[in-house]
C-alpha cells in the first residue's frame, strides 16, 4: 500500500483537529482536538517509520503519546480547577492575556 | 621623620573615622576626649618632626616622602607625597596646636548638644583636610586637601541642620570655595601644561623661569582666585560672615587655625612662582589691602558679637595675604600665627559670652559683662589687645613687621602702607567697641542673673538671626549652655590661648634680636629675592612701631570716649554721617552686587534656557520623541496580544503552514 494514503489519512485527521481547535469554545472539545492533531502526527511518524523500514519514528510516536498524556493531564486539571471556581467553561471568556 | 610626617595627617583622620563609627558606642564626653587625643598625637608628631628638621643640615630640610604612586600615565606622574619642610612643618605646628586647643575648648562647650559625636567627627575630618592641605607634596594632594576643607567647612557650618540660615550659610559657604576650587585647578592645568609638566612642588618650582610670562602670570592669578575664596578676600568674601550660623568653636577653627589660613599659605607656598609673576603678586597684594580696609569699616556697624569678630579676621586676613604678596613671608606667616592665638582666644571668649545670653548674639542686648565673667573678660581683653595691636602682645610685632616691609617695597607700596595703619586704628576702634558694649555699661538681666550665681536659662529656644522658634533636638542647638568660669576643659583651653596671645610676639622681635620664626623658615625661601633684601633700617622699624602703638592705643581711646564716657555719642555720629554708616551696615553692599550681577543673571538664564532648551527640545523632542516611538510600536504589538486563545491557535496554525510552505518550496 503507497504511502500516500496513510499520509492523506493523516493530514485529513490534523486538519479536523485544527478545525476543531479554532471554531470549538468549550475547553474540553479543544483538548480533544488537540489530541486528533496529535494522533495524526503520530500516524505520519509511523507511517514514515514503516517506509524507511526502521524504528525510529515508532520511539518518536511514542515520546510523542507520553507528551500527550501529560498535556492532558494539565489541560483537564485546569478545566476541573475552573469548573470549581464557577468561571464560565469557555475559551472566548478568558482573556487575561490581553495585553 | 617621614614616619612622623605621614601620622601628622594620619591621626585626625583615624579620630575621625574611630568617632564616626563608634558614635553610639562613645557615651558622656568620650567622643570629645578620642577627638581631643587624636589632635594632641598629631600635634605630638608635628614637634617630633620638627626637631628632627632642626637637626638636619640646612640644604637638607626639603624631605619628599611618597606612600604610593597614585597614576602615573601619559606623563602625568601623581603621586601620594608629603612634602615635609619648615614652611609645612611650621603650618602643621600652628593646625593641630591651635585646633587641639579648640577640640578641648569643644568638649565642654558643646556637652549638651544632641550632635556631639558628629561634631567631632566632623571637626576631627576639617584638621585632617588642613593638614593634608599644608602637607601635601604636589599640586594633586593639595587640590584633594583644598576641596576637603571646603567640604568639612560646609558639614560644620551647617551643623545645625534644622536651622534654615545655617543650612544656607553652608550652602554659600560651598559654592563660594568651590568658585575657589575651579580657579585653583585651572592654575594648576595652566602651570603644568604650559610648562612644567610635572605636579610635583619642588620640579615646578625649578622651572618656574622656564614657563612663559603670559601663562604663569595667568596661572598665578587663577591660583589667587582660589586663595581668595579660601582666605574671604574681596569679591569672594561674602561667605564668611555667614559662616556664623555654625557653633563658635566651628567659627574658631575656620578663622583661627584652619580654612582661612590656606590662602595665605598658598601663595606663600607658591613664592618662586608669584616671584617670576609680579603682576600676579601685585594683584594679591592688592586684594589684600582693599579686603583689609572693606572688612575694618564693614566692622565698625555690625550688632552680631560673633559677626564682627568674622569682619576683624578678614581684615587681618587681608594684612597677611598683602604680606605674603610683597615678599614678607616670613611675616605674613608670623603673623598667621600670632593671629591663630588671639583670634581663637576671641572666639572662645565670644562663645563664652554668647553662652551666658543663652545663645543671644546681638551687641545691642549685651552690657555689663565685666563682673559676671571675670575669666572671659580677662581673656577677652588680652585677645583685643593683642587684635588692637597694642605691645607688648602678639599681634602688635607681627602686624607691625609687615607694615614695615611692605613699606620698605617702596614705590606705590606706600599706598598700602598708609592704607595698612588706616586698617589697624580702625581694627583697635572696632575691637574695643565690642568689648566696651559688652563688657562694660549697665548689667544686662542675663549678667545680674550669672552675679547671683545662676546662669541664664531661655524659656523658649530661639534662632537669634530669626527669632524662629527651636526645640533642643538634634539638629538644633542643645538645652544648656557652658561658659568659662564652670568648665575646666574651656578655662585651660583659653588659658593656654591667653598666654600664647600674650608672648607669642616674642618669637620674632625686631632690630634682630629675636628672628626665630625668619630663621627657622628659611630653607623654605632660599633663594627669595625678598627674602633676605627687605631689611628695614632700625630708625624705620622704630618709626613703624611707634606709629602702630600710637594709633593702637588712640583707637581704643576713641572707642573709650564714644561708648563709654559719652554713651550716645554713637547715635550722634550715625546721625551725621548716614550714608557712611549705610555703607558699612550694609557691608558695602557686596551681598546685593553678587546678587545683582552673578546670581540673578545666572537664575535668569536658567529659566530661559529651562522654557527654550529644556521644555521644547528636552521634554518636547528628545524625551518626547523617543516615548512616542515607543507607544506607537507597543500598540502594534499590543493589538496582536488579544487574549482570545483562539486567535493565538490560528496565528500559531498560520505561521507554521507558511513555515511549511517556505520549506516546501525551497526543497523543490
Amino acid at each position: 500500500m503507497s504511502i500516500a494514503w496513510f499520509l492523506v489519512v493523516s493530514a485529513m485527521v490534523f486538519s479536523i483537529g485544527a478545525g476543531g481547535v479554532l471554531t470549538r469554545r468549550n475547553p474540553l472539545v479543544v483538548l480533544l482536538c488537540l489530541e486528533l492533531m496529535l494522533n495524526a502526527a503520530n500516524l505520519a511518524l509511523l507511517a514514515f517509520s514503516r517506509m524507511w523500514g526502521n524504528g525510529d519514528g515508532q520511539v518518536f510516536a511514542i515520546v510523542v503519546i507520553v507528551v500527550a498524556a501529560c498535556e492532558v493531564c494539565i489541560g483537564l486539571g485546569v478545566v476541573v480547577a475552573m469548573f470549581r471556581r464557577r468561571l464560565p467553561v469557555d475559551v472566548d471568556e478568558m482573556t487575561e492575556l490581553s495585553g | 621623620m617621614t614616619t612622623t610626617g605621614w601620622l601628622i595627617v594620619g591621626f585626625p583622620l583615624f579620630g575621625s573615622i574611630v568617632i564616626g563609627l563608634l558614635f553610639n558606642r562613645l557615651g558622656g564626653r568620650a567622643a570629645g576626649l578620642v577627638g581631643t587625643a587624636a589632635i594632641a598625637a598629631s600635634f605630638v608628631c608635628a614637634i617630633i618632626t620638627f626637631f628632627s628638621l632642626e637637626g638636619r643640615g640646612h640644604e637638607h630640610r626639603q624631605v619628599v616622602t611618597s606612600l604610593w604612586d597614585y597614576a602615573n600615565t601619559v606623563g602625568v606622574d601623581a603621586q601620594v607625597s608629603i612634602l615635609i619642610d619648615p614652611l609645612s612643618i611650621f603650618m602643621a605646628l600652628v593646625v593641630t596646636g591651635v585646633s587641639m586647643l579648640i577640640h578641648l575648648y569643644s568638649v565642654a562647650y558643646m556637652a549638651s548638644d544632641r550632635g556631639y559625636a558628629r561634631f567631632f567627627a566632623y571637626l576631627n575630618f576639617f584638621v585632617f583636610s588642613m593638614l593634608l592641605l599644608v602637607m601635601a607634596g604636589n599640586f594633586l594632594l593639595l587640590i584633594v586637601g583644598w576641596a576637603f576643607v571646603g567640604a568639612a567647612s560646609y558639614l560644620l557650618i551647617s551643623f545645625w541642620y534644622r536651622r534654615t540660615t545655617a543650612t544656607q550659610a553652608g550652602i554659600k559657604a560651598f559654592v563660594v570655595n568651590v568658585v575657589g576650587d575651579i580657579g585653583l585647578v585651572l592654575g594648576t592645568y595652566f602651570i603644568f601644561f604650559k610648562g612644567s609638566h610635572t605636579l610635583d612642588y619642588l620640579g615646578t618650582f625649578d622651572k618656574a623661569h622656564q614657563i612663559a610670562g603670559g601663562n604663569l602670570t595667568a596661572g598665578c592669578i587663577l591660583l589667587l582666585v582660589g586663595a581668595f575664596a579660601k582666605s574671604a578676600q574681596v569679591p569672594l568674601h561674602t561667605w564668611l560672615p555667614d559662616a556664623m550660623e555654625g557653633p563658635t568653636p566651628v567659627s574658631a577653627l575656620i578663622h583661627a587655625a584652619t580654612m582661612v589660613t590656606a590662602g595665605v599659605y598658598l601663595i606663600a607656598r607658591m613664592w618662586p612662582l608669584f616671584e617670576q609673576a609680579p603682576a600676579a603678586a601685585d594683584v594679591g597684594a592688592i586684594v589684600g589691602c582693599v579686603t583689609l580696609l572693606v572688612a575694618a569699616t564693614t566692622a565698625l556697624a555690625q550688632t552680631d558679637l560673633k559677626r564682627v569678630i568674622a569682619y576683624s579676621t578678614m581684615s587681618q586676613i587681608g594684612y597677611m595675604i598683602m604680606g605674603v604678596s610683597v615678599g614678607a613671608y616670613a611675616a605674613g606667616l608670623f603673623h598667621l600665627m600670632t593671629h591663630a592665638f588671639f583670634k581663637a582666644l576671641l572666639f572662645m571668649a565670644a562663645g563664652s559670652v554668647i553662652a551666658a545670653m543663652a545663645g543671644e548674639q546681638n551687641l545691642d542686648r549685651m552690657g555689663g559683662f565685666r563682673r559676671a565673667m571675670p575669666f572671659t573678660f580677662a581673656c577677652f581683653v588680652i585677645g583685643g589687645l593683642a587684635l588692637a595691636g597694642i605691645p607688648p602682645f602678639s599681634g602688635f610685632w607681627s602686624k607691625d613687621e609687615i607694615i614695615s616691609l611692605i613699606g620698605e617695597r617702596g614705590g606705590w607700596h606706600w599706598i598700602l602702607f598708609t592704607a595698612a595703619y588706616i586698617g589697624s586704628f580702625l581694627t583697635a576702634v572696632y575691637t574695643w567697641r565690642m568689648i566696651f558694649r559688652a563688657f562694660w555699661g549697665d548689667p544686662v538681666p542675663e549678667a545680674v542673673e550669672l552675679e547671683g550665681g545662676h546662669l541664664h536659662h531661655a524659656e523658649v529656644h530661639t534662632n537669634p538671626a530669626t527669632g524662629e522658634e527651636e526645640d533642643t533636638e538634634v539638629g538644633f542647638p542643645g538645652p544648656d549652655h557652658h561658659i568659662a568660669e564652670r568648665e575646666g576643659s574651656m578655662k585651660i583651653a583659653m588659658g593656654a590661648l591667653a598666654v600664647l596671645a600674650t608672648i607669642g610676639g616674642f618669637l620674632q622681635l625686631p632690630f634682630g634680636i629675636v628672628d626665630a620664626v625668619d630663621r627657622f623658615l628659611e630653607p623654605t625661601f632660599a633663594g627669595s629675592k625678598y627674602y633676605d633684601s627687605l631689611d628695614p633700617s632700625d630708625g624705620f622699624t622704630l618709626l613703624g612701631l611707634g606709629i602702630g602703638a600710637v594709633l593702637g592705643i588712640a583707637g581704643i581711646a576713641l572707642a573709650y570716649r564714644i561708648w563709654v564716657q559719652k554713651p550716645g555719642t554713637a547715635e550722634r555720629v550715625r546721625a551725621r554721617f548716614g550714608a557712611a554708616y549705610a555703607l558699612f551696615k550694609n557691608k558695602w553692599w557686596f551681598d546685593e552686587l553678587i546678587d545683582a550681577t552673578v546670581v540673578r543673571p545666572f537664575a535668569a538664564f536658567g529659566r530661559f534656557g529651562q522654557a527654550t532648551f529644556e521644555r521644547v527640545f528636552v521634554n518636547g523632542t528628545l524625551v518626547g520623541g523617543t516615548t512616542g516611538i515607543v507607544r506607537v510600536g507597543s500598540a502594534a504589538v499590543r493589538a496582536i496580544q488579544s487574549g482570545f486563545l483562539r486567535a493565538y491557535a490560528a496565528l500559531m496554525l498560520l505561521a507554521l503552514a507558511g513555515l511549511a510552505l517556505y520549506f516546501l518550496i525551497q526543497a523543490s
